[in-house]
């Protein structure tokens, strides 16, 4: 058995596109991601960027809903790419999902009580009924709610955060290893997402690590351990997520940071920005940095390779994609 | 009405606005009985949770209520007339030219199969008088104008939609809401879908724009944060009423009603980690609200009164309004926290 619950090495997708004309594009969704989640203690790791950053790609990639154009997804020790049948059940059941939209995940004509009772059925779960509700309601419990509250209702008799702790108290029937949560509270409304928040860090203090895939970095600051960051399909910086936000070193989460409006009247936005339109129309950069169009600090040697993970910072494990922190460069353009 | 507001003209005014959607066990009440002014050249942000009335609010004033939903009753006075009392071709002379919309996901509400610099010229030659149609040079250059006023680059002219990213689209959605040099611009969570970086973006065009030509702007959204950099006051909207209108400075440093306290505790901080605040989301029903206070069944301080008495929105400090039991006016004219006296005594 490894020591590593999650291990992606090297991931890297690529869509390719079939333009007007026949022609063909390809588009990279992610490059060379690596990423370990040890077995203990559980942890929130946090994949943050923008739309068309790769997070979604990578929870997908995760989740098995589409495959690597290469690299290795390893979970336990197991290669996924080459697992049996048998494995991939397992996995399945040890690698859980919650979604955005907690609209759109329910069956609107049944009653709530159905979503834990297909769990029930398909990974039989419970030998009798009685049991089979005892483990409904300790799940239930655990997320702040109770049986006879929720489970008799329709799904659009309950509000959205209600629905999406419901989603987490069905992965939790399941004791998973990893929960993989894809923007879960984006579409709860700011005051109904410290509940959610609250049961992603009760359920990682029973032993569940998380995925969490976000574009909101303040709900990450909250509540995350390590942070990814990634900027068109790369990882621009990854440390811990106190360290990353309190102090950004990658010119790209430095603007993050920077432009997250801070809920004071009287700490405005310093200056204005002005995107390049290129940069908007997303022709991203074919070799070099990716950040290149936008940066303010673009050198030379940025438009002809890539930036290597460079350690910045004082904690172990904070890197960040930038030349600037080469040290070899720094002590040629001194002397 | 404060005195402080009363230097400022109003520009548009809604009074007592009932919006009702029919269902099978009765009517929802999603907006039950409105009042608010909107001044020259404010923003006004309009927040609360989803479910609580404050898009239908915005459909109500735009006149874009569809069945089941019906307007019950109320006025709204824009420059002085109820448009309400309009009949269809009054009310397609007033959108665009007074009262423009950047909708919710503004990105897809443009054509696609139109170029951007058709979209816009369809907006203008619609409300243009017959005898004096503008030359096909005057329209293009008022198109380039716009367009360079929302920062768009002029290739942009002969773009299709999806030709455009996210932001872009949404900056072409506000250049052409300002074509027509509208009074009021009703924004309806225009920037929710994008990037903060973007969002930024398009936050700050939507300043300068407001800078310049003094339109009255309605922002709709809950990102509180966004509020703060970009609104003048807030209406806070609780399950279809008004709970309390705030300038931003009261409304962050010093709520009153226990409701907006609420919202704006549970703003996610990028500045320090602290323990989150745990709520539930509307728990009634909304056909069938409780008497007396709206708010009663998640109030942590409800009393003996707000199970039976609707508390009236009152002026407790200047610029600031709050419909709530806890403050009561003394006979001096200013305003107790009820709290403080049963501490004091």
């Amino acid at each position: 058995m490894s020591e590593m619950l999650l291990q992606i090495r090297n991931a890297t997708k690529v869509y390719t596109q079939r333009a007007f004309g026949g022609g063909k594009r390809q588009v990279v969704a992610l490059q060379d991601f690596n990423l370990d989640i040890p077995h203990s203690p559980a942890t929130i790791t946090t994949i943050a960027g923008e739309s068309g950053s790769g997070k979604s790609t990578l929870a997908n990639l995760v989740l098995g809903f589409t495959r690597l154009t290469s690299g290795q997804i390893i979970f336990n020790g197991q290669d996924m790419t080459t697992a049996t049948s048998a494995q991939q059940r397992e996995y399945r059941r040890d690698v859980q999902a919650v979604f955005q939209d907690p609209f759109g995940v329910y069956n609107p004509f049944y009653r709530v009580g159905h979503v834990f009772d297909m769990v029930l059925k398909n990974f039989k779960l419970a030998p009798n009924a009685a049991k089979a509700r005892d483990m409904i309601e300790e799940a239930l419990n655990i997320v702040g709610l109770h049986g006879e509250d929720v489970l008799r209702k329709y799904p659009h008799q309950l509000s959205g955060g209600q629905r999406q702790r419901i989603m987490m108290a069905r992965a939790y029937m399941l004791h998973p290893k990893l929960i993989v949560a894809d923007e879960p509270v984006s579409m709860v409304d700011a005051s109904l997402r410290a509940a959610i928040l609250d049961v992603m860090m009760r359920l990682r203090d029973n032993g569940i690590s998380f995925l969490y895939i976000t574009h909101d970095l303040s709900t990450a600051y909250q509540i995350g351990d390590r942070i990814f960051i990634l900027y068109q399909g790369a990882i621009a910086e990854t440390g811990s997520t106190l360290d990353v936000i309190d102090r950004p070193h990658h010119p790209y989460v430095q603007l993050l940071v920077k432009s997250v409006p801070v809920p004071d009247p009287n700490i405005k936005w310093e200056g204005t920005i002005e995107l390049p339109a290129e940069e908007e129309m997303r022709t991203s950069q074919k070799s070099g940095c990716r950040f290149y169009p936008r940066c303010p600090e673009r050198m030379d040697r940025c438009l002809t390779s890539a930036p290597a993970l460079y350690p910045v910072g004082y904690s172990e494990g904070h890197v960040a994609s930038c030349f600037l922190y080469d040290k070899k460069v720094k002590a040629s353009s001194i002397q | 009405m404060s005195t402080t507001d009363k230097a400022k003209n109003t520009v548009l005014e809604v009074e007592d606005l009932r919006v009702y959607y029919e269902t099978p066990k009765g009517d929802v009440r999603a907006v039950d009985g409105i009042d608010f002014t909107l001044y020259e050249g404010e923003i006004l942000g309009l927040v609360g949770e989803s479910g609580c009335g404050k898009s239908t609010a915005a459909m109500g004033i735009l006149q874009l209520i569809v069945p089941p939903g019906r307007i019950v009753s109320g006025e709204i006075r824009l420059d002085g007339v109820n448009i309400l009392d309009l009949d269809e071709e009054g009310l397609r002379k007033l959108r665009w030219s007074k009262l423009a919309l950047i909708p919710q996901g503004a990105m897809n509400s443009l054509n696609p199969t139109m170029r951007i610099s058709q979209q816009i010229e369809d907006v203008i030659r619609q409300h243009e008088d017959r005898q004096k149609r503008k030359s096909k040079q005057a329209v293009k250059k008022r198109i380039l104008e716009l367009l360079q006023w929302v920062g768009l680059p002029e290739r942009i002219y002969d773009m299709y939609p999806h030709e455009l990213s996210g932001g872009m689209k949404q900056r072409a959605c506000i250049a052409m809401a300002i074509a027509l040099d509208p009074s009021v611009i009703i924004a309806d969570e225009s920037t929710s879908a994008l990037d903060v970086v973007v969002q930024r973006v398009v936050a700050q065009t939507m300043l300068k724009v407001k800078q310049a030509t003094g339109v009255s702007m309605i922002m709709i959204g809950h990102d509180m944060g966004l509020m703060a950099q970009m609104v003048d006051r807030i209406v806070v909207m609780y399950a279809g009423n008004i709970v309390e209108i705030s300038t931003v400075e009261h409304m962050f440093r010093n709520p009153g009603h226990p409701y907006a306290q609420l919202l704006i505790e549970s703003v996610p901080s990028l500045k320090e980690r602290k323990p989150l605040k745990i709520t539930e989301g509307i728990t009634h029903d909304p056909r069938n609200p409780p008497p007396g206070c709206i708010f009663q069944l998640r109030c942590p301080f409800v009393m003996e009164r707000c199970r039976t008495h609707k508390p009236v929105r009152q002026e407790i400090r200047p610029g600031q309004e709050v419909a709530c039991h806890l403050y009561e006016k003394q006979e001096d004219g200013r305003y107790i926290d009820v709290r403080d006296v049963a501490t004091n005594s």
